[in-house]
């Protein structure tokens, strides 16, 4: 993955749980992810298309879902609230387009929320490029921020590819 | 004054019905997608609309155009995470009165409804 991409969705992350869920977050060490890593309980998923593709999965056990949608709605949102798919979607909605903002020269489009709620399943993706894990840690627990972009757009690919030497 | 809120996150709905109790508009629509609104625009008549960008079967930029095409006059205000200048300059073009990003501040959205009202009323 490209590594300008992880900058954008580390500030989205901050600036929508603190804006939306007046929540501070820590970001930790950004790391590949790994075959074992993203195992969890609600998996908030964007797909993102246009000048660059892929998508960003935001990974969280029930008990800090349910706190932070309870933060974000303004009322206790336990995991069998009727709107606890709908908030963690619409989180990932403006963390993914928060961050697309941020792609200077790209134009991007992002897809609706999908919510993934089941113990302990993976999200995985087909294409097998790397992905990045992101550590978040909150005063109501940790969750993981998980992304995965590559450039689509021609002008840019050539571009990547001098920056780098190669 | 009746305002419609036309979002698919109803938890988003949510939230801007308690900004607009507390400004004092109890009379609210609610959408949760373009198809409907536009429907529930025509029955209902609503003074001020609150349209997302990103919806199922209608998105928010389409529904603007279509409401635009016979009413030149109601206040709109895009409610989006689509941040980018491009989108803003897009939205303007459709016939948007005012734009917010998501995230938002409640004091931010009430803010921008009370603005968006006022200059409507001192325009007409
Ligand atoms: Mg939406």
């Amino acid at each position: 993955m490209n590594v300008r991409f992880i900058n954008p969705f580390i500030a989205s992350i901050c600036n929508t749980l603190e804006t939306m869920c007046a929540t501070k977050v820590t970001i930790g060490k950004p790391s590949l992810k790994g075959d074992n890593d993203g195992s969890t309980d609600v998996s908030g998923v964007i797909g993102f298309s246009g000048d660059a593709a892929g998508s960003l999965v935001l990974h969280f056990s029930f008990d800090v879902a349910s706190a932070i949608a309870s933060k974000f709605a303004g009322c206790e949102i336990t995991q069998d609230h009727e709107d606890f798919s709908d908030a963690i979607g619409e989180l990932a909605n403006m963390v993914a387009g928060a961050a697309k903002a941020q792609f200077e020269g790209l134009n991007v489009s992002i897809s609706l929320p999908n919510v993934v709620v089941g113990k302990g399943h993976n999200v995985t993706s087909s294409k097998g490029e790397k992905r990045v894990i992101i550590p978040c840690e909150t005063e109501v627990g940790n969750f993981m921020v998980e992304v995965g972009m590559i450039i689509k757009k021609a002008s840019e690919s050539r571009q990547a590819v001098a920056a780098t030497g190669a | 004054m009746k305002i419609m809120l036309v979002d698919d996150s109803r938890t988003i709905r949510n939230i801007q019905k308690n900004v607009l109790k507390q400004l004092g508009y109890e009379d609210i629509v609610e959408a949760e997608d373009g198809v409907i609104a536009l429907a529930k625009f025509a029955e209902t008549s609503p003074d001020l609309c609150l349209v997302d960008w990103n919806m199922p079967n209608m998105d928010g930029i389409t529904l603007i155009r279509k409401i635009r095409e016979t009413n030149k006059t109601v206040p709109l205000i895009m409610c989006t995470t689509e941040a980018e200048k491009t989108r803003v300059i897009e939205a303007i073009k459709a016939g948007v009165n005012n734009y917010i990003v998501k995230p938002f501040t409640v004091e931010s959205l009430g803010e921008k409804i009370n603005q968006t009202l006022s200059k409507a009323g001192a325009g007409a």
